[in-house]
């Protein structure tokens, strides 16, 4: 049986209700005695913790959103010391400023073992080599995947991102046998060695732990086509753990999300509401064990589903449907997590001004692209008079600064972007997920 | 085994314990670790029938005994080891273990059996048959404690409650105490809630733990996760906790 950790991935739902309360009412007690901000919201709607006496009552506590990490800015909400934090990491907020979790040591141990769940549930045993090709930095998809990849046991190649083709050359020399990728990158992988004329049957590789970004059923067929590999998915989100949230099994029906570490709700993202089992709506999370980065009733964004069936697997834990969609506006570009209001903010500040713009996306082989279209303004264009064409330049470093990725900029004449009703159509994503 | 699900318990107007939730499964030993006054022993009461919760509901394998008396509880497999020993000074040692078989008799237990018991707490601790004869006033501290926990025994629990065992006793007499905790979980597959001042011990022996504080529970883990926890190091260091900031 590939199961790491039988007595928490095949618990009966009796007994995982129990821990999950318990855990539940601990976590609560926790953050109403060390983080401000959730001992306010808690105050402002009446509720003590000893108001939780059941799971349903979770729904009792304030939502927790982006904004609220964004406003407690670095650490405001965390829940010990900062002297009890071995490890930070961050990843993009709404705003030009990231949004910062930390871990304790058990945090990190904690994280290592779900993750080493969703590894062992797709095959990887100790004898196998995983080649990381994640950017290793405070992104925490890499050091999510090699913990994991460690505590099973694995040995770990932590290539990084960087040339393709030297990643395909380790890949066949080192005799890899797991590809941890975005499926973009994994299909950048197989569009390079066809051109290479590489047979990927030549490689030793067998699985692929794909995440990072939402991928369909066709881009799968693909990349398990193209790299001759069974391409698995795993779900989670820098501020609640990084991977490790929910993973597939053997099954591919699914993603099981580790319960007896988070609890799931799916809500209304207009009303807020509380769904039924079973209905499609946003997925929320309140984590049950984390001690340096809690987090009550986290809105997740992403839509998906719950089934509380069992699964063939022999596991007993909720499966989510695949992510497909989001209720905002986020972007994701080359497994970055983009907002358009960052990239407003970078364009209004370069301009010193507001001015036009339209964020259009393509991909390329598997390759996205962005590329910001400006509007001339007269602020634009006395600018670029003084500064000899540097607002482009000051439009792209901008971007990078705040998220990380190379974007490609262009000015047009004034009022030639096309309208509709008066307005812009802020994002055109010409994508084929 | 056990399942306790939201208890309250109050002592006249004291709110000592505070919506707990907590469970036990069989063989294991958990432990409960929190500052003086934090509400274990009351939480022990609590589960024993002393003082009984008055909102929430413990199951004990699946019978519901929030609302029994103490002594039905004890019938059903609870036994409670009291804080501070509490053996009766004035009695023999032998005297004092065969009370502990009393509600056995009362339901017909016969006496050939708790002979047996009690030659099998005799093994467990070997320097009670030494003293078997002598006044249990006369013992030690650690030979006391000993008594007491084999008193308990001899009512043939299914869940022993064990209230801070290490008490004013010697560190050695401790280890010594700690190991035969060990051992009846180990070889007599006995099921242990232990309370302990002393978490780093307790956390030694433990399967999992519990964290308790002015009455609420903040910590659920296995006691690999608890020993490495700040908040438990300082507890159990007795430092105060310092601002949580410091920027």
């Amino acid at each position: 049986m590939n199961i790491w950790d039988p007595t928490h991935e095949c618990i009966s739902r009796d007994e995982l209700e129990q821990l999950q309360l318990e855990r539940l009412q601990a976590t609560i007690n926790r953050v109403h005695k060390n983080v401000i901000h959730y001992r306010k919201q808690f105050n402002d709607l009446g509720v003590i913790p000893e108001n939780i006496t059941s799971l349903a009552d979770v729904s009792k506590l304030p939502l927790t959103s982006k904004d609220d990490i964004n406003r407690n800015y670095p650490y405001g909400m965390f829940a010990v010391p900062l002297r009890e934090v071995v490890r930070i990491h961050s990843s993009s907020g709404i705003g030009s400023k990231p949004m910062v979790t930390g871990y304790t040591k058990n945090d990190i141990r904690i994280w290592s073992n779900l993750v080493a769940r969703f590894m062992m549930a797709v095959g990887v045993t100790h004898d196998d080599l995983v080649q990381v090709t994640f950017h290793y930095g405070l992104f925490t998809g890499a050091f999510g995947l090699h913990y994991g990849a460690e505590t099973i046991g694995a040995s770990v190649i932590p290539m990084g991102t960087g040339d393709i083709e030297r990643q395909i050359m380790i890949m066949q020399d080192y005799k890899s046998t797991v590809l941890v990728s975005t499926p973009s990158y994994a299909l950048e992988l197989a569009f390079r060695m066809e051109q290479l004329g590489i047979n990927p049957k030549s490689l030793s590789l067998k699985v692929g732990l794909l995440g990072g970004e939402p991928w369909s059923d066709n881009m799968r067929a693909q990349i398990e086509q193209g790299l001759a590999i069974n391409a698995t998915d795993n779900y989670g989100l820098s501020e609640v753990i990084g991977p490790g949230i929910a993973g597939e099994c053997s099954c591919k029906s699914g993603l099981h999300i580790y319960e007896d570490a988070f609890l799931p709700e799916i809500i209304d993202p207009d009303t807020g509401k509380v769904l039924p089992a079973g209905a499609e709506g946003e997925l929320v999370i309140t984590t049950l064990t984390k001690e340096a980065f809690p987090l009550i009733r986290y809105r997740t964004r992403d839509i998906t589903s719950l089934d509380y069936t069992p699964c063939a697997c022999g596991r007993t834990l909720v499966r989510m449907k695949r992510i497909s969609r989001r209720s905002d506006d986020m972007l994701i570009i080359r497994g970055v997590n983009v907002y358009p209001s960052q990239i407003e903010e970078a364009v209004f500040g370069a301009a010193q001004s507001e001015a036009p713009y339209q964020i259009v996306i393509e991909r390329v082989g598997a390759v996205d692209s962005m590329e910001i279209i400006i509007e001339v303004t007269d602020k634009i264009f006395s600018l670029e008079l003084q500064k000899q064409g540097s607002f482009l330049e000051s439009v792209k470093k901008r971007i990078n600064t705040i998220t990380g990725i190379d974007v490609s900029a262009k000015l047009v004449g004034a009022r030639s972007l096309p309208r509709q009703d008066g307005k812009i159509t802020r994002v055109l994503d010409g994508r084929q997920v | 085994m056990l399942r306790i699900k939201n208890i309250n318990t109050f002592y006249g107007q004291v709110h000592a314990i505070k919506n707990v939730s907590l469970h036990l499964a069989e063989g294991e030993v958990v432990t409960l670790i929190g500052a003086n006054g934090a509400g274990k022993t009351t939480l022990l009461n609590s589960l024993s029938g002393i003082v009984p919760p008055k909102t929430g509901q413990i199951l004990f394998n699946e019978t519901e005994i929030n609302n029994l008396a103490p002594h039905k509880i004890v019938r059903l497999g609870v036994s409670q080891v009291p804080e501070g020993r509490q053996v009766f000074k004035p009695l023999s040692v032998a005297d004092n273990l065969e009370l502990g078989a009393y509600l056995n008799y009362k339901i017909g237990g016969s006496k050939i059996e708790s002979k047996k018991d009690m030659e099998l707490v005799l093994e467990l601790f070997p320097i009670l048959r030494q003293r078997r004869k002598q006044l249990a006033g006369t013992l030690s501290g650690g030979e006391q404690q000993m008594l007491a926990i084999g008193r308990a025994l001899m009512a043939k629990p299914r869940l022993l409650l064990l209230d801070e065992p290490s008490m004013g006793l010697a560190p050695m007499i401790v280890q010594e105490i700690l190991k035969v905790i060990a051992n009846l979980s180990r070889e007599k597959k006995t099921t242990i809630l232990l309370v302990e001042q002393n978490a780093r011990a307790a956390l030694k022996i433990a399967h999992r733990g519990y964290v308790l504080e002015t009455g609420r529970l903040i910590l659920e883990g296995t006691a690999e996760e608890l020993l490495e926890n700040k908040d438990v190091q300082r507890a159990y260091l007795g430092r105060d906790k310092k601002e949580i900031w410091e920027r």
